[in-house]
This record gives C-alpha cells, sequence and structure tokens, in this order.
C-alpha cells in the first residue's frame, strides 16, 4: 500500500522507524553518560521482546491469526540455549542455529494443527498448547522443573564476541532487532506477505484465486515461531537464566498487548509498543507494588479507544509496509 | 494396577471433570449467544472460592457461606459485564480477548490487594470431614463425594434449565441464530446479562467447592480458565453437551494419567527413563488428546449446531 501513497507521507512512514533505530543505537552512550548504566541492560530487554512482538505482528497484524501462545516459543529457544549449556554446549554457533530450528518446529507442528481452526478456536488452542509446553517445561525436574535454570556461561562466539560485555550484547540485540525489522519488512511486501495479508482481509477469496491458504499461513506461522525462538535465544543469555515463567500464557497475552499499543501490522508498531509496554510496566511497578491495579483497565480502555495503536497517532503513521 | 487405587483415581478424574464442567458451561453458553470469548471467567471461579472463604469465616457456616457466595458471584458477573463485556459485544475476538484480559490483571491484583498474596484457610465443613469406605478397605473423603453429587446435580438441573424451560428456548434459539431471536421481539442484551450472570455464578459454584482442596489464592482461576478452554474445544464450542463430555473426559484423562502414565512406561522402558518421561508425558496427556480430537473432529466431539 505504501507504494500508491504520495512522495511526503511515504518519507514520513520511513522516518518513524529511522527515528526509532537511531533512538534505540544512541541510548546507551547517552546512559552512560548520564551514569545510568543500569538502563542499558532495561533497554536490552525491551528490545529482545520487540523481536518476539515483531515475530507476532507477522502471522496477527499482517495474517490475522490471533496467537494465544507465542511465549511458548520463546520458552523454547531459550531452553534449547539453558539445556545446550547444561550439557556444557557454550558455543553460540550449535546453540542459536538449533535453538531456532527447535523452536520452528514446534511452531510448525503447534500450526499444523491449530490452522485446520480458525477464530475463536485458533486463539484458545494456541494458548492451550503453549500452556502444554509450560507444564511440560515445569516437569523436567532434571533442568530445575518449577525453578528453572542458572545458565553459567552465555553463548561463546569462538572469541569473535564477548557477550558478557553488556554493551556487546546491547549491540547483538540492536543488529537482531534490526535484521528483525528489514526482513519482515521484506516478506511482508514480498508476495508471500501480501498472501498472508490477503488471508486476513478474505481467506475464501484467497483460496477461490487458488492459493493453498494453510500452506501459506503455516508457513508465516513457522517463521514467527523461528523468530520468536531467536528472541528467546537472546533472554537467556540476557538473564543467564531460562524457567517456565518464560512461557507463562500471561506473557503470551502482554505480548499481544504490546502489539495492540503499538499498531498491529505495521511492524515498527510493534517495536514502539514494546518499548511503551515495558516501560509503562516499569513505570508503575516503581510506584506501587500493585501496578497491575492500574494496568488492567489501562490495557482496557486503550482497546476500546485506541484502535489502530500509536502508529495511527504519529505523523505518516497509516502507512505500514503491509 | 492396583484396582483400590484405580477406583480412587477414577473418582478422583470424576471429581476433576464435574468442576471443570461447571466452568465450562458458562463460558460455552456466553460464546454460543455473544460470540463472545471471556478470558475473565477464570476470574469468577476465583472470587467464588474467596466469597465463600470469607462469608463462611463471618457467618461460622459452610453452607451459610456458600448460599451467601453464589449471588455474591452472580453479582460480581453482572458488575464485569455491566463495566466491560458489554463494551466489546460488537468488536472482533482480539479486542475481547485482550479487554478480559486486562479484568484478569485488575481483578487478580485486586483480590492481593484486599486479601493478601498468602493463601486463604478454608476448611472442609467439619460436618462432612470424615471419609467414606468404599469397597475391599478403601476410603474416600465425603467430601470429595459430596462434590462429585452436588456437580452433578447442578450439571442435571443446568440441562433442565437449558432444555426444559423458557429461559433455556430462548438459550438455545439465542445460540442457534442471535439476529433473528432478536428480530422476534426477544430482548438479547437482557438475555445475555442472564447468561453471564449464570455463567459467573456456576464458576464461582465449582470455585467454592474447589476452595477446601485447593489452596485459595490470587489467580487461582487462570490454570482452571485453560483447562476449561480444553474442555470446550475437545467438547464443541457452544455445546452444553461437548461441555459436559469434554469436562469428564480431561477430568479423567489428567488424573489417571499423572497417576498411573509412569507405571505402564515402566512395562515398555527402563524404570529411570520411565520416571524421567513419565510426568512429562502425563502433563501433556490431555493436550494430546484435543490434538487428536481436532484433527478427527475440527469442530469438537458434540459440536452445537450453529446458522452462521
Amino acid at each position: 500500500m505504501s507504494r500508491a501513497l504520495p512522495k511526503g507521507s511515504r518519507l514520513r512512514a520511513e522516518l518513524l522507524p529511522l527515528l526509532l533505530f537511531a533512538a534505540l543505537a544512541a541510548a546507551p552512550f547517552i546512559a552512560e553518560a548520564l551514569g545510568e548504566g543500569f538502563y542499558v541492560k532495561q533497554l536490552a530487554r525491551v528490545m529482545i521482546f520487540a523481536i518476539a512482538a515483531l515475530a507476532l505482528d507477522l502471522v496477527l497484524g499482517i495474517g490475522g491469526m490471533v496467537s494465544f501462545g507465542h511465549a511458548a516459543f520463546i520458552g523454547v529457544g531459550a531452553y534449547t540455549v539453558g539445556i545446550m549449556a547444561e550439557h556444557g554446549i557454550v558455543s553460540g554457533f550449535a546453540q542459536w542455529p538449533l535453538a531456532i530450528a527447535f523452536s520452528g518446529l514446534a511452531a510448525l507442528m503447534i500450526g499444523a494443527l491449530s490452522l485446520r481452526t480458525s477464530g475463536v478456536y485458533f486463539i484458545m488452542i494456541t494458548l492451550a498448547f503453549a500452556q502444554m509446553l509450560y507444564y511440560t517445561a515445569t516437569s523436567l525436574s532434571r533442568y530445575g522443573g518449577d525453578d528453572g535454570l542458572t545458565i553459567w556461561d552465555r553463548s561463546a562466539f569462538a572469541g569473535l564476541l564477548d557477550l558478557s560485555d553488556s554493551h556487546v550484547f546491547y549491540g547483538v540485540v540492536w543488529l537482531v532487532l534490526l535484521a528483525a525489522y528489514l526482513f519482515l519488512r521484506r516478506v511482508a511486501r514480498s508476495r508471500f506477505g501480501r498472501v498472508i495479508a490477503g488471508c486476513r482481509e478474505n481467506e475464501r477469496r484467497m483460496q477461490a484465486i487458488g492459493y493453498d491458504t494453510y500452506r501459506y499461513k503455516l508457513a508465516a506461522f513457522t517463521l514467527s515461531g523461528a523468530l520468536a525462538g531467536l528472541a528467546g535465544v537472546l533472554l537467556a543469555n540476557h538473564t543467564e537464566f531460562v524457567s517456565p515463567a518464560y512461557m507463562a500464557w500471561t506473557r503470551s497475552g502482554e505480548l499481544i498487548v504490546m502489539l495492540v499499543i503499538g499498531g498491529l501490522g505495521s511492524l515498527h508498531g510493534a517495536i514502539l509498543g514494546a518499548i511503551v509496554f515495558l516501560m509503562l510496566e516499569e513505570l508503575l511497578a516503581g510506584l506501587t507494588e500493585h501496578w497491575m491495579l492500574v494496568m488492567g483497565p489501562l490495557v482496557i480502555l486503550i482497546v476500546r479507544y485506541a484502535r489502530g495503536g500509536l502508529v495511527r497517532l504519529l505523523p505518516g503513521g497509516r502507512a505500514g509496509p503491509s | 494396577m492396583d484396582p483400590i487405587l484405580l477406583a480412587v483415581q477414577a473418582l478422583n478424574g470424576l471429581q476433576l471433570g464435574v468442576l471443570l464442567f461447571l466452568v465450562a458451561a458458562g463460558l460455552t453458553l456466553v460464546f454460543g449467544i455473544m460470540d463472545f470469548i471471556n478470558l475473565a471467567h477464570g476470574v469468577q471461579y476465583m472470587l467464588g472460592a474467596y466469597f465463600a472463604a470469607t462469608l463462611t469465616g463471618w457467618t461460622g457456616s459452610f453452607l451459610l457461606g456458600a448460599a451467601l457466595a453464589l449471588p455474591a458471584a452472580a453479582a460480581a458477573g453482572l458488575l464485569l459485564e455491566r463495566l466491560v463485556l458489554r463494551h466489546f459485544y460488537d468488536r472482533d475476538h482480539l479486542d475481547q480477548v485482550l479487554a478480559t484480559f486486562g479484568v484478569i490483571y485488575f481483578v487478580n491484583e485486586g483480590v492481593r490487594l484486599l486479601w493478601g498474596p498468602a493463601p486463604l484457610s478454608f476448611q472442609v465443613p467439619a460436618a462432612i470431614d470424615f471419609s467414606v469406605e468404599l469397597f475391599g478397605g478403601a476410603t474416600y473423603p465425603a467430601y470429595r463425594l459430596a462434590i462429585i453429587a452436588a456437580g452433578l446435580v447442578v450439571a442435571a438441573g443446568l440441562f433442565l434449565l437449558v432444555r426444559g424451560t423458557r429461559f433455556g428456548m430462548l438459550v438455545r434459539a439465542g445460540a442457534d441464530n442471535p439476529r433473528m431471536l432478536q428480530s422476534l421481539g426477544v430482548d438479547i442484551r437482557r438475555l445475555f446479562m442472564l447468561v453471564v450472570a449464570l455463567g459467573a455464578m456456576l464458576a464461582g459454584f465449582a470455585g467454592l467447592m474447589a476452595g477446601p482442596l485447593l489452596s485459595v489464592q490470587p489467580g487461582m482461576g487462570d490454570g482452571v480458565l485453560i483447562l476449561a478452554f480444553v474442555v470446550i474445544v475437545t467438547g464443541g464450542l457452544g455445546s452444553i453437551e461437548g461441555a459436559l463430555l469434554g469436562a469428564l473426559l480431561v477430568g479423567l484423562v489428567d488424573t489417571l494419567g499423572r497417576s498411573f502414565l509412569t507405571d505402564l512406561l515402566r512395562l515398555v522402558l527402563a524404570p529411570a527413563t520411565a520416571n524421567e518421561v513419565g510426568p512429562a508425558l502425563a502433563s501433556m496427556l490431555i493436550y494430546v488428546v484435543m490434538a487428536v480430537v481436532l484433527v478427527v473432529r475440527p469442530t469438537g466431539l458434540i459440536p452445537a449446531k450453529r446458522a452462521s
């Protein structure tokens, strides 16, 4: 759709993502200058969830598939790193591809079953399967069960990268986020992406003109799960810990809330939503221990009144890539 | 396999199934009529337990506490409908999911604020706190039998209500074709309010009965909500018979799986492997059942007939 827009608004549509990434790149320098190095770690976490929210935007925002189980794929990615590290395999060259493969595989299996249905069924089934993985994680007594698993070493890259340096780690997360964003933007603008978006608009019509929509949706779901798994890899390295809590169903819900705050289907809205949601959480949690008492009604009000999310309110926001 | 243990676990499974049915019934009725997905339904289960525990403490009588907790749970349901749900009837499922997700945040935290984060003490009523001899020397707590009995009575009453009364006729008609019902001059919003209140009361009833067995604490409804989803997906969305069948299936499979799967695996696997795989597999079992049902019958075991 962006192609049809006049030149000026297209420029503005590119401006917001550009500003976002520039701000995220500058943030650690500013934080250090202000002597608030703590925020570097916080922002890395925000960007990791932004990657997961981006992954969800592909299926939910662009494809219209309301997956209520994406936290499970983050968990599969994180657990792969944790379990491999527990067995002494700390090389990122082994951990990362395998984690992405496993979470993609989990998404492929869950998607293959869930996509046989649609609508409310799909929401409940993705939620149920995610809960299954959650309980499986809690029953892995060998890997910490309920208590989780401490990761003693972050992923090693043969001395090329030292992830235990918080700035290097921040840079890696920033690059992964940028790569994920650019990649998904390409995907959204490709024929594949347009078929997925077509399924959201009217799946029957897509079938009538000859697309096997099930396969397209399953491919998108698998891709999204694999990317969420990559977010899990980063999260495990960030916290140096994995636990079933990463897969809690409320996490999946929060990912959707991030998307809705930012705006569905625009991709950069997912990043914006993750930033706003997690900052808000931080802010409220700083004010009161009962921050959920405020966040709950806030979510309800946002859903009720702020349709389209923040990207709609910002200049040029209407022009998403899809 | 020990037949006594099997019988005891089957009763436990039946008891879980009955409780799940009470929660799933409201969820599936609300969905059937208004095409509304209410995540906050698990909250009603939690509130039922909290109301009953508190009122039992005040009145000193479990029966009185329970009798007062039921209308309180229904009132909470009505309040929720009035404040939140009704604004989202015309929205898509995503908005409904998110709005009711916000409700869960709020109510769980509100309960934590009012009653504290620690589990509430809620005892099995003394009058019924004994064990019944089954057969061959096996004993079973009378309170759990009472839950099964009460649950089955309520389930029967619900079927009579839905199948045999004017209100039930409207509910069924609403599930079939809400627009037609509205055109015939039925105030469908009022009907929906009643169904929400009924569902809230049923879930609250399940919560107050389960309260003395489990720990009454914030968030206790979340797990039950997801199990209720598994129940209605397996049984067939919008169908009360499906909810019953699904609930009993999930209750029995989960309970029996957890107690016997590891032993069964030992027959084919090395004991150490069985001990490790068994619990993980047992916790996955109901989802496997759900997956199988989905493959064989994507709309559930007994789907509601819907004119779409």
